[in-house]
């Protein structure tokens, strides 16, 4: 029988009296510990952890680490996640001493280089996004979203306008209408078009001089270039409201078409996606936001300044919303954005988005006959695909496609979002990826349409695991292992 | 071409197989010309590896690493120790380039690693249940606030110590403005240098939704919890509190004293002090509240066949479910910190945290006993309360900024100082002992600060 222990919880894995890690002796004068800490403070026991020698710990993560599939190992097409190769030098370089070990509260002479990095990704994030004020604070792409939305309100409030709405598409991710919430906005809901658009009209009823905000995505969660833009940024502010790009999708327009020039006033960045920061299993991402000139004042404290001989943290800013969070942001992520940034260059970020677009569309096109794409052709970094019609046909559903697709070792596209297309399954295959790996993905795809349903009910096959009971863990929750 | 595959051949080929001749017809198909770009981005050349590595290490040069120096700097990011399997374990790239597990099938790894991250953090608080993690403590703190409103349904006031760490308290101010509600801050002792009880209590009224305190507080001392969270349960509000992990190793956990949310900055565990970020939000609650927790949460169930494996569950509290209704905006968490705060508390097992404690304890205890009337009195510490690894000491002289400079210069980060958020304690700077401080480094600091020349101007600090 094959030895699997080492997958076990680390909790099967203890015995008393194993250990880890071993600290040095206490090297000064003797206390009775009752002299330093009150006995009524502290605990009675020892914490509850597992005792686990540091063998046990290096197989159990090593060998649990390969139950993952991952941009290392795998095809990983998942979108709107943008998950493309993470470069290894990046995190050589982010791991340097000089860029790791920076107390956030050490002084400004003592990391000038840090401060000098960030002022030129502010910068360079400014011009990418054809925007004036660039804040690197939020910690997460929903975190840029909220404080954006509190900058908007910020701003309003001090031209003495109350405004309580904030308007986003019905495909828009779901933290556009939890971020205006949050904010304390108002949410509603505007229509789109069947190929994926803004709907112009259900837009113009909905905009009033109550509307502070309005969120788009694009290219959208479709794929595609809203052709509307420029309309749809004049109606905006015709009614005195400002627009919102959520930059989600910007891997397909970076040195193409800047945000601020089709009309947007604000916008938030996901490095970790754009720009190669790894995801890590679940973050940590950034979420740095870019603003036009008139904003600016009222975005997050502290921003890097510079007066031509040395950098400082500008904290005196008093229209500023505050903090949104600890410190100075993600820096460790940022570091890797500014090195992905500083890699390409100007036109090599638009080569960059040009050979994600190529690779979407390439496979788009061998894709198409197969699974219908609602939206047309063409598309930019990704395109949704629908197994509606082999779902009708012979009961096969995206997530069987899906999770079939794990068994010829690809990961799966993010099926069921947008919430606007049934039976979606929506690809992006990003620019780090070879036509070959793109053929044998067609080529998956098609060989699972011809397997009979049931194997594929029942798919995967050749994982660790079968499809969980979801459904058990939502009605007996079990989310800690018990003592 | 970087990171890119596709040669020249291979775009020639796909563009066939599209059916356009070019990639610029391609692009005219796709973005109106309104909305284009003419021009290249005004951004600096392309560089090869070897011209990035020279170019970044010219840059680190110009900072001064914590590590090249002893550090007795705080006050929310901790130099505690890494064991070096912390960094070889989460910097495999099944952990490192993989994402949120959505196919649970093939993200056991991940999974596994959030439910064994989520029990730790139970034990460690005594809560019922732990999240896969938030961003950082402070907006922690933060979304532990939003919870309280929700879950009392009072919508009126937060109370929170003055002591609690002063972003973090920031940091929850720019939330609540925009909600309207009310926060109100409740001043520290001057001698204790904690939050009275009865200050609390005073606070209180029939709206608050939460009382926030923190443990160790920003100044290390203990507040009096078990007294405090009586106090908030007596007007009806929620007890919050923010603590510091590595103290749990010796400190009673807060489900002993009260608490019904708990949060921390995870940074110390394990995760490098990185300028401040990416660091790990934790958070933990008793189960009454667990419908109301943000963010992502792992749990166990069985597959097809019955075997043991894990899922995201309670979905139905989140963004790409209840949209404007969730319980939160919060989608990308921090992952690979929990992961690596998972690695680190499994080598440390309960002996390794409860001797890190101790030692923090100790050697911060030694150093406080040392400065207090240094340098002929010059040096004193202001507040009584008992300590765990940071305490405030108060520079006769008045003049901390050139003190903290000219003890820069000699290759020392002696410590924060308390001007920039308490007016009143300009004079006070925050020492930070952990358990990498040697008896040499803090006899070293003692010795240069009491030697350190009154007077220098703050022009030193520039």
């Amino acid at each position: 029988m094959r030895n699997t222990r080492a997958l076990s919880p680390i909790f099967e894995l203890s015995a008393p009296g194993r250990r880890g890690a071993t600290l040095p002796p206490s090297d000064v004068p003797y206390a009775a510990l009752d002299e330093i800490l009150p006995a009524e403070a502290r605990a009675d026991a020892l914490p509850d952890l597992p005792e686990v020698a540091e063998g046990d710990v290096v197989r159990h993560y090593t060998c649990i680490s390969q139950l993952n599939m991952s941009v290392d190992t795998h095809f990983y097409p998942l979108g709107s996640c943008t998950m493309k190769y993470n470069p290894k030098r990046n995190e050589r370089l982010a791991s340097l001493p000089g860029m790791l070990d920076l107390h956030p509260y050490q002084s400004e002479a003592s990391h000038q280089g840090m401060l000098q990095l960030l002022f030129e990704l502010q910068q360079m994030l400014a011009e990418i996004a054809g925007l004036e004020a660039v804040s690197l604070q939020p910690a997460a792409g929903a975190h840029g979203e909220l404080a954006a939305l509190m900058t908007a309100a910020a701003y309003f409030r001090d031209r003495g306008e109350h405004r309580t709405k904030v308007l986003a598409p019905d495909s828009a991710h779901g933290t556009n209408p939890a971020s205006a919430a949050v904010a304390g906005f108002d949410a509603v809901t505007v229509r789109s078009t069947p190929d994926g658009y803004v709907d112009l009209e259900d837009l113009k009823a909905k905009l009033d001089d109550q509307s502070a905000v309005f969120m788009i995505t694009n290219p959208s969660t479709l794929g595609m270039f809203e052709r509307n833009i420029k309309p749809i940024a004049d109606m905006v502010h015709a009614a005195g409201g400002l627009l919102y790009l959520d930059g989600a999708n910007m891997n397909a327009i970076l040195g193409i078409a800047r945000p601020g020039d089709f009309g947007a006033d604000m916008m938030h960045y996901n490095p970790h996606k754009t720009f190669s920061g790894p995801h890590g299993g679940g973050g940590p991402g950034a979420g740095p936001i870019a603003v036009r000139g008139m904003l600016g004042p009222y975005l997050p404290a502290p921003v890097v300044a510079f007066d031509g001989v040395r950098y400082r943290l500008d904290y005196d800013r008093p229209k500023s919303i505050g903090r949104v969070r600890s410190f100075f942001g993600n820096v460790g992520v940022l570091v890797r954005a500014y090195c992905y940034i500083r890699t390409y260059g100007g036109k090599g970020l638009r080569e960059v988005s040009e050979n994600a677009v190529l690779n979407a569309n390439y496979l788009l096109s061998k894709l198409k006959h197969i699974f219908p794409v609602p939206q047309g052709d063409r598309c930019m970094h990704e395109f949704v695909a629908t197994a509606s019609k082999i779902k009708a046909e012979r009961g096969i559903s995206a997530m069987d496609i899906a999770k079939r697709l794990l068994d010829y070792g690809f990961h799966a596209p993010t099926v069921y979002f947008p919430i606007t297309v049934k039976e979606s399954m929506m690809i992006e295959p990003t620019e780090t990826e070879s036509k070959e790996t793109l053929d044998a993905f067609a080529e998956a795809l098609f060989r699972i349409t011809e397997e009979p349903a049931d194997l594929l009910h029942e798919a995967p096959h050749s994982t660790g695991i079968s499809r969980p009971d979801e459904v058990k863990a939502a009605r007996q929750p079990q989310t800690s292992w018990p003592k | 071409m970087s990171y890119l595959f596709n040669t020249p051949d291979d775009q020639r080929a796909m563009l066939e197989a599209i059916g356009v001749g070019s990639m610029a017809e391609l692009f005219a198909q796709l973005v109106p010309d309104e909305a284009r770009l003419h021009r290249d981005l005004d951004i600096p050349h392309a560089m090869s590896e070897l011209e990035m590595t020279g170019h970044m290490q010219a840059l680190a040069a110009k900072n001064t690493a914590c590590s090249s120096r002893p550090c007795f700097l705080g006050a929310g990011s901790y130099d505690h120790f890494i064991p070096a399997a912390v960094d070889a374990l989460a910097g495999r790239g099944e952990f490192f380039t993989s994402y949120t597990p959505y196919q649970p099938e093939v993200s056991q790894g991940n999974l596994t690693v959030t439910f064994e991250y989520q029990t730790y953090i139970t034990r460690l608080t005594g809560m019922d249940v732990a999240n896969a993690s938030l961003y950082d403590g402070a907006t922690a703190a933060t979304e532990a606030a939003m919870m309280s409103l929700e879950a009392t349904g009072r919508r009126g006031r937060i109370v929170v110590a003055g002591t609690v760490h002063p972003e973090y308290r920031q940091t929850l101010q720019t939330y609540l403005n925009c909600l309207g509600v009310e926060l109100v801050t409740v001043g520290y002792n001057e001698t204790s240098g904690t939050v009275l009880p009865a200050d609390i209590a005073a606070a209180c009224n029939d709206q608050t939704a939460c009382v926030l305190v923190q443990q160790p507080n920003f100044f290390g001392s203990l507040e009096e919890v078990e007294a405090i969270g009586r106090a908030a349960h007596e007007a009806g509000a929620m007890f919050v509190v923010s603590v510091d992990p590595i103290s749990l190793g010796i400190l009673k956990k807060p489900s002993e004293y009260g608490a019904d949310v708990v949060t921390a900055e995870g940074q110390s565990l394990g995760n490098p002090l990185h300028y401040g970020g990416p660091y790990l939000g934790i958070i933990a609650c008793k189960q009454e509240f667990v419908r109301r927790m943000p963010g992502r949460i792992a749990g166990q169930t069985v597959d097809r066949r019955g075997k043991r494996c894990w899922v995201l569950t309670l979905q139905t509290r989140e963004q790409h479910i209840r949209r404007e209704k969730a319980t939160s905006n919060i989608c990308t968490n921090q992952g690979l910190f929990a992961l690596r705060a998972t690695i680190y508390l499994s080598l440390l097992g309960p002996h390794g945290l409860r001797e890190t404690a101790e030692l923090c304890a100790r050697k911060a205890h030694y150093a406080r006993t040392l400065l207090n009337g240094a340098g002929g009195a010059r040096f004193t510490v202001p507040f009584s309360a008992p300590t765990f690894k940071e305490f405030v000491v108060r520079d006769g002289a008045g003049t901390v900024e050139a003190l903290l400079a000219d003890a820069e210069q000699e290759g020392y980060f002696a410590g924060v100082s308390l001007g920039r958020w308490y007016p009143e304690l300009a004079d006070c700077f925050l020492v930070c002992v952990t358990e990498k401080r040697t008896r040499a480094e803090i006899d070293g600091l003692v010795g240069e600060l009491t030697s350190s020349p009154v007077g220098l101007t703050a022009e030193l600090t520039k």
